[in-house]
């Protein structure tokens, strides 16, 4: 399946993805109305130094330890996709816990969790982070 | 081939979907002998909060044994294995045949002996959904519930309750709270932030003989109670396993393939003990992901597959009042700590390899720290610093990380 890649010696450590990301979940028309002065929660992180950056967005396992340790059945798989179903998310931050990356992150409201979704939970289509990453380093491919 | 499965929670379903994924014909039958479809034991405290409901709690969708081709008997009880002739009994006098059989059956509440506990009506404990109703059944906002057991099932019942019962006392012999998961300074923390919430402790103390509605403490000191939760622990359900001559010890002794020591009879979650790789010692991980991956190594292997659950640690994810602790591993070894207001994070350091950690307030990325433990990632081989600042990726050699962020496998 196609998933966001980052290809670090393209990542210019911007940040636009993060920015983007949050963006997208806003469902708005106009950046700008609809982050700022906002406290922004993507859920695409960059990280790195001056030198080196990279982009850190969940992977879509093929064994994802997340679904296999949710403690209240809230994580599935959808076309691919690791999905998480935030009415029966009750915040225990196991997947927190057992995520490899670090990609699964707390939602704003502490009970629950928010993590990628591809942008197949937004109005998008297509991810958000890959379509405004001004250098081309994020992608969406197979691989 | 036909599959029986003793037990309906988290490693029973591991196992169906650990079979499904290797044979989608051969008949599976579930035997359960509470009359519910699989639902998340941990949530009943989140129900009563009301944070959860009935509904919610169910861990797969209501077409799950349809789909996977299960016959699920619930409201049976299995009391009997033939593991000759290769039959499950049941108490209702049936028996089923099985090629290959997994016990998942779980733990129940260990309640020790105390001078009389007979002479109190209204006593419960908290690991299933049917104990959550009946405790909710007894509650009203005047209650003065008392809690036996300051562990992981007595605190989470204490804060599910807490928006409900007039007054909530915890008595616990040990003289810290948390114990199996904590170290001082974290149960400290931890003690603070529960008591600030209105719920009273009694630690170092411990239950001398009840009355109907008292209990007289070994200090002297009595609580009255209306209701009183008995949490001291659970002990993992292995009477079925030893009598069908399988090794047991604390649990039933599996391997990593999830194979007792009788050919096609399989064990896995509460009830089944097995390897810690951050000390080698065996012991009961009586925690919901060990259950279902070793319930879901089962299936495959009992459907002819092959797969190797090998690198179980203790880990937890808990939360009292907004507060949350992520802790693995275990923690004896050299201590990197951190403190500041509201935060507490302890990294354990041992052969050139992370063996532990607790992290209370800060949490971010904690699954990073935890797949190092899992993993047995040597520390000469990451930039350490980096870790000990915060978990990140940054910390791999680029070769690793493009492994990991290149590959998705």
């Amino acid at each position: 399946m196609k998933r966001v890649y980052v290809n670090e010696e393209w990542c210019l450590g911007c940040h636009l993805c993060e920015y983007n990301c949050a963006f997208a979940a806003t469902g708005e028309r106009d950046m700008a109305k609809a982050l700022k002065g906002m406290e922004i929660h993507p859920k695409i992180q960059i990280e790195g130094d001056n030198r080196i950056s990279f982009a850190v967005s969940c992977r879509h396992c093929d064994d994802p330890i997340c679904m296999k340790s949710c403690i209240a059945g809230a994580i599935s798989r959808r076309d691919g996709v690791i999905h998480v179903d935030k009415d029966k998310c009750v915040g225990c931050f196991t997947c927190i816990l057992v995520c490899p990356y670090g990609a699964v992150l707390p939602a704003p409201d502490g009970h629950a969790v928010r993590k990628c979704e591809l942008c197949t939970d937004n109005a998008c289509g297509e991810p958000a982070c890959v379509a405004g990453c001004p250098n081309g380093a994020i992608v969406f491919e197979e691989r | 081939m036909k599959y029986v499965i003793i037990g309906n929670s988290t490693a029973a379903v591991g196992c169906v979907e650990g079979i499904r994924s290797v044979d989608q014909e051969g008949p599976i039958t579930v035997i359960s002998d509470e009359p519910y479809p699989a639902y998340s034991r941990p949530l009943i405290s989140y129900l009563l909060q009301g944070s959860t409901t009935e509904e919610k709690m169910r861990t797969r969708p209501a077409d799950f044994y349809e789909k996977n081709g299960v016959t699920l008997l619930s409201g049976k009880k299995a009391v009997r294995i033939d593991d000759a002739r290769k039959t499950v009994g049941l108490e209702s006098g049936e028996s089923l045949p099985y090629d290959r059989l997994l016990i998942a059956a779980g733990s129940r509440p260990f309640i020790p002996p105390m001078a009389g506990l007979d002479r109190v009506e209204k006593k419960f404990t908290f690991m299933k959904l049917d104990d959550a109703k009946a405790l909710e059944a007894a509650l009203t906002p005047e209650s003065r519930v008392l809690i036996v057991g300051a562990g992981l099932i007595g605190l989470k019942c204490a804060e599910g309750i807490r928006g409900r019962a007039g007054s909530i006392t915890v008595v616990d012999l040990a003289d810290r709270i948390l114990p199996s998961i904590l170290d001082e300074t974290g149960s400290k923390m931890m003690q603070e932030q529960i008591e600030s919430n209105g719920i009273g402790f009694l630690l170092g103390d411990s239950v001398a003989e009840f009355g109907k509605d008292r209990a007289h403490l070994k200090s002297g000191k009595t609580v009255e109670f209306d209701l009183l939760v008995v949490a001291v622990g659970v002990r993992p359900n292995t009477e079925l396993a030893s009598q069908a001559g399988c090794e047991v010890g604390r649990g039933i002794a599996v391997d990593e393939r999830s194979a007792t020591s009788v050919p096609d009879i399989y064990a896995a979650g509460d009830c089944c003990e097995c390897r810690d790789i951050t000390t080698g010692q065996r012991r009961v991980l009586a925690i919901l992901p060990n259950a279902y991956l070793q319930g879901e190594a089962a299936g495959v292997n009992m459907a002819g597959g092959e797969k190797s659950f090998a690198n179980a640690v203790p880990m937890n994810a808990i939360g009292f009042f907004g507060l949350h602790v992520l802790t693995a591993g275990s923690y004896d070894g050299e201590e990197i700590v951190e403190t500041k207001p509201g935060v507490y994070k302890k990294l354990v350091v041992k052969d050139n390899l992370l063996k532990g950690f607790i992290l209370i307030g800060e949490i971010a990325r904690a699954g990073i720290y935890t797949s190092l433990i899992r993993e047995q990632t040597p520390l000469d081989t990451v930039d350490f610093d980096l870790l000990k600042q915060k978990p990140q990726l940054m910390a791999f050699t680029a070769r690793r990380r493009a492994e990991k962020l290149g590959g998705a496998k």
